[in-house]
């Protein structure tokens, strides 16, 4: 607390909050919070990825049985989808910076588009899942001896899927709502920390897909 | 409060809005702790009472009270409740809450929102737990281990993991938010040295919910789909694995008894150094134990597992670790020895706690190491020596260490003094009840009677009955506080901003401190300068 600041109390914008001495501040705190609720994020996925992981030591054959019922073409598709929308917020971001509103909202909006085409795709691939008896605890039916295994790494698949695409569902709103936030006139190159934070978010979110992605689709296909 | 702000403070953050609605929707630190304190009190009080009813039961050899279900939800309850709803968020909930920001010179935390909105999550997380006890409770234990909780139990497992699961986003809330506040919101000159011990134990722990509880969290989450749509990853019959559960579920227990005891160490660092008038010797090793503490925390888990199968390989490294765990702690109670040589020692209540939490902790933490021997371990492996080990470490460590920073920030928190002379009784009567409950129970784990049953064989008796007698003495104890602190409130002597003479930060502001904390910047100066002339 700087004993200059209740002098400077009539120059406090709007959005700076009492418990901090300046925007700097503020801005300093809100980043950390988010670098460690990220850190957060990857220890609940940890638990998943280290799950899946024992289990496929365990049992290697089925998994890469298993992963060959997966849609790897529309995996891929998803994957590229992700990552483009990912560059989509950072030049956002950047756009917000510059003060090109119009552009921002474009690209913000552009990234909302393509993180519900994800979920869509994400949809086909669990009703065609599902149209194949592969859905643990409501319809799972698979002849072999690897059956118990495909229906582990079914249950690890939608586990993880699941949560991850939880995750975009939620990256997807906030981003309409800072998208709106911004036609409005609410960011711009004086105060850009909230959409700056979704961004750092959805890259986040993107990153957890690009280790579920080979994780799932690719290791042990070709085998 | 009312009694508490008549004419005491104009200023004070207990004054003014006092209406239940302001109080619920507060963002005040100070008063988010006290919301904070009277939910711990509430669940103390109520795993309290499971607790009793254990004692009871164990008077007879056959069991006085209850049969083995019964038996079985009770010390699940009893578990549950004080693990997740009392000893994990008791010191950094409440003490935390309203020291930090006072400490280093703050107007709030970082996150006031999010500060009050865990404390909501904390409220509803133990609505949960008291739901699963109403609508019949659980007998899983407080460990939930696969496969019973999730094929075998019919009690009310779903309730109890759900209420965990949301208490469990209250306290990685609220470590997110000490981690930033004590990162961006020191006053100007309070360098991370300069940060008092407390502060320092803050920081420690803060990071081991951040970083351990999701891991439970997830867990948990599983578990509940295991149990709910009969799909996972545990089930032996589905070709899931159960060591993995117990992997994930020590992965965060483990940490969290860090987490109950890293607190505890801040605080008594806090008194032993204001009651022996000395420096605290060794700052910068009481800093770097701590966090080493917190570190190889996370690598020790698999010694609650030597029995359950996994690799000797793996028991043996996590047995070794275990050791060096030890080391960072054992430097701690040196260094709060050291502390006190040539002091001008005084024997407050908050004193007689700290040095009770000094003892209690060095013997629950030797026979901890005792446990973390495999070939020890073994034979003692769920008996009551191992129920003794940890009651030593969470309730004679971490309950002695919560009520002595409760007595020592007293006249800080409600601007009144306590009655020092019931104080003294309270703590004294605690530490001989507290000893008389649970040493018995050494005994009795290394003559083998194993924990967790409602009944037991005859020549246990003897030992059994004076358990009891002791958790008798320890219920008067624990309830004489909150008889003396409740009348302070009206009829305790105004405590003035400083009755301890002690350095902190927190003792410059008025007591009870003001809304925004400071009226005046605070200087920062030396939390530890006791052999210097007071300034």
């Amino acid at each position: 607390m700087n004993a200059s600041t209740t002098d400077l109390g009539l120059h406090r914008p709007a959005f700076l909050q009492e418990q901090f001495d300046d925007p700097l501040q503020q801005r300093e705190a809100a980043t950390l919070g988010m670098w460690v609720f990220l850190a957060t994020e990857i220890l609940f996925f940890g638990v998943l990825f280290a799950s899946y992981t024992i289990c496929r030591v365990l049992y290697p054959d089925g998994f890469a049985a298993a992963s060959r019922h997966t849609d790897m073409l529309l995996g891929t598709i998803e994957t590229a989808v992700l990552l483009t929308s990912s560059s989509l917020i950072a030049l956002g971001v950047r756009a917000i910076k510059l003060g090109e509103r119009r552009a921002a909202v474009a690209l913000l909006l552009a990234t909302a588009v393509l993180g519900s085409s994800f979920l869509v795709m994400h949809g086909f691939e669990y009703y065609r899942e599902y149209t194949e008896h592969l859905v643990p605890g409501i319809d799972f039916l698979q002849p072999g001896v690897d059956a118990r295994a495909i229906e582990l790494f079914f249950c690890l698949y939608y586990f993880i899927t699941g949560f991850h695409s939880l995750h975009v569902l939620i990256g997807v709103i906030v981003i309409v709502g800072v998208a709106t936030r911004v036609a409005h006139g609410h960011f711009g190159p004086r105060r850009y920390t909230p959409p700056e934070l979704t961004a750092l978010y959805w890259h986040l979110v993107d990153i957890v897909w690009i280790f579920v992605y080979p994780l799932i689709y690719l290791v042990g296909r070709s085998g | 409060m009312s009694a508490v702000d008549a004419g005491v403070m104009p200023h004070s953050f207990l004054a003014g809005e006092d209406g239940l609605r302001q109080w619920l929707t507060t963002r005040d630190h100070k008063r988010i702790a006290i919301l904070y304190g009277l939910g711990i009190t509430f669940f103390f009080f109520l795993g309290g009472a499971a607790a009793t009813l254990i004692r009871l039961n164990l008077i007879t050899p056959q069991g006085a009270l209850m049969g083995a279900e019964t038996y079985n939800k009770a010390f699940t309850f009893h578990g549950v409740v004080m693990v997740w709803f009392f000893l994990i968020p008791s010191i950094p909930a409440t003490l935390g809450n309203f020291l930090i920001p006072l400490m280093i010179g703050a107007r709030d935390v970082a996150f006031p929102r999010l500060n009050l909105f865990s404390w909501y999550l904390y409220m509803a997380g133990g609505a949960f737990t008291v739901a699963a006890l109403l609508a019949g409770g659980v007998d899983t234990g407080w460990t939930f281990y696969v496969p019973f909780s999730t094929l075998f139990s019919n009690s009310h497992v779903f309730l109890a993991v759900i209420g965990v699961f949301v208490s469990g986003f209250s306290s990685i809330l609220t470590g997110l938010n000490f981690i930033v506040t004590i990162h961006t919101l020191r006053t100007p000159g309070m360098t991370w040295f300069r940060l008092p011990l407390f502060i320092w134990a803050m920081y420690a722990v803060s990071l081991v919910m951040v970083l351990a509880t999701p891991v439970l969290a997830m867990t948990l989450a599983l578990i509940a789909l295991e149990r709910g749509l009969g799909v996972g990853i545990f089930d032996p019959a589905l070709g899931g694995d159960p060591l993995l559960f117990q992997h994930l579920f020590w992965f965060y227990s483990h940490p969290a008894v860090y987490i109950m005891i890293l607190p505890a160490m801040g605080v008594v660092s806090e008194i032993i150094s204001c009651f022996a008038r000395r420096r605290v010797f060794g700052y910068r090793f009481m800093t770097y134990s701590m966090l080493a503490i917190a570190v190889i925390g996370f690598l020790v888990w698999g010694h609650h597992m030597f029995v359950s199968g996994q690799s000797v390989y793996a028991s043996l490294v996590f047995s070794l670790l275990s050791f060096v765990v030890a080391v960072p702690s054992a430097i701690k109670v040196f260094n709060w020895t050291a502390t006190l040589r040539k002091g001008d020692i005084t024997f407050e209540a908050p004193m007689l706690y700290a040095l009770g939490f000094v003892g209690l902790f060095m013997l629950g933490g030797l026979t901890g190491l005792m446990l973390a021997a495999p070939a020890l371990d073994m034979p003692l492996h769920d008996t009551y020596f191992v129920i003794a080990h940890f009651h030593y470490v969470m309730v004679g460590g971490s309950v002695m260490a919560y009520l002595g920073g409760i007595h020592f920030w007293w006249p800080k928190l409600t601007g009144r003094r306590y009655p020092e002379a019931w104080a003294r009784f309270a703590a004294i009567l605690m530490f001989f009840g507290f000893n008389l409950t649970f040493f018995p129970q050494y005994i009795l784990g290394y003559e083998g009677m194993p924990r967790r049953y409602h009944s037991y064989l005859p020549q246990f008796q003897v030992l059994n009955v004076l358990s009891s007698g002791g958790a008798s003495i320890l219920a008067i104890a624990y309830l004489l506080p909150i008889a003396y602190l409740l009348w302070s409130l009206r009829y305790g002597k105004p405590a003035g901003d400083n009755p301890w003479q002690a350095r902190g930060l927190e003792w410059q502001t008025s007591s009870p401190p003001p809304t925004e904390n400071f009226l005046r910047p605070p200087v920062v100066q030396d939390a530890y300068a006791y052999q210097e002339p007071a300034p």
